[in-house]
């Protein structure tokens, strides 16, 4: 799942978007174990979140983070698994052909 | 801090055992006979072929059985054997767009006379984000992204 990460510039950044990635977290959590501050975590998420891959709800007094399923990871996710499936299909073609004299 | 985070291309590469020039034959005069027939995006009818005309703005699309219709792009650009450079012009709503456009490259490279390798880039996917915050009802319609994001559910649960 590497690929998915590589749009994400700022290590710390992919960090937190590959936490999230694993499920849902608030923010106390995240920032837990992150050699940075929880205000500078949280402005990683309000980045991530601006780029529509996570996205937040309020539970009590924690607010919870999680990737976006309806976000441009999605789409990548998607994409990807696409163009793997189609190249698969087409190197299935052309072995066909070659077995094919004509 | 930067708050524009643009997702990377999806970018594959795999070799063929054929020469160049049937590589690029196969991928852009047959693309009916290995296209994922699961990604049609005419609902109303089966898919039976898709449809790369061989020339710059050629049109890309996909014909019904009931002899039908539906565009995905065109072609930006046509260097036979080694590049062709295609619109994805289907948005996030899962619909042709005439407006909006990702750039689908093709590189073909001869490792020797019968093996290629063959490149591909799908870029410009932050335009997708674009689309769909403009149309975000249309992206939570039923169909259309509705099995990519079961999964994503799926992967991201796992």
């Amino acid at each position: 799942m590497t690929y998915l990460f590589s749009a994400l510039a700022d290590p710390t950044r992919r960090q937190i978007f590959e936490r999230l990635a694993k499920g849902a977290q608030p923010v106390g959590k995240l920032a837990q174990g992150l050699p940075i501050s929880r205000p500078a975590v949280s402005q990683h998420l309000a980045a991530l979140k601006a780029a529509g891959l996570v996205t937040d709800h309020a539970e009590g007094t924690r607010r919870i983070y999680r990737i976006d399923p309806k976000g441009l990871a999605a789409i990548r996710i998607w994409l990807d698994q696409f163009w793997t499936e189609a190249l698969d299909g087409y190197v299935a073609e052309v072995e066909r052909s070659s077995e094919d004299p004509s | 801090m930067n708050l524009h985070i643009s997702p990377a291309p999806v970018r594959k590469s795999i070799v063929v055992k054929a020469g160049i020039d049937k590589a690029f034959a196969v991928f852009t005069g047959r693309m009916g006979r290995w296209w994922p027939k699961s990604h049609s995006i005419n609902r109303a009818t089966e898919q039976i072929d898709v449809v790369l005309e061989p020339q710059l703005r050629g049109r890309w699309y996909e014909r019904g059985a009931d002899g039908s219709e539906c565009q995905w792009g065109h072609v930006l650009a046509w260097e036979p054997p080694s590049r062709v450079l295609l619109a994805w012009q289907i948005g996030a709503d899962w619909k042709f767009d005439a407006d909006f456009l990702t750039e689908v490259e093709i590189r073909f490279t001869a490792e020797n006379a019968r093996t290629t390798r063959i490149d591909l880039e799908h870029r410009n996917l932050e335009r997708f984000g674009e689309k769909a915050a403009e149309s975000r009802a249309a992206f939570d319609s039923e169909g259309g992204w509705m099995g990519i994001l079961k999964v994503y559910a799926e992967t991201a649960t796992a």
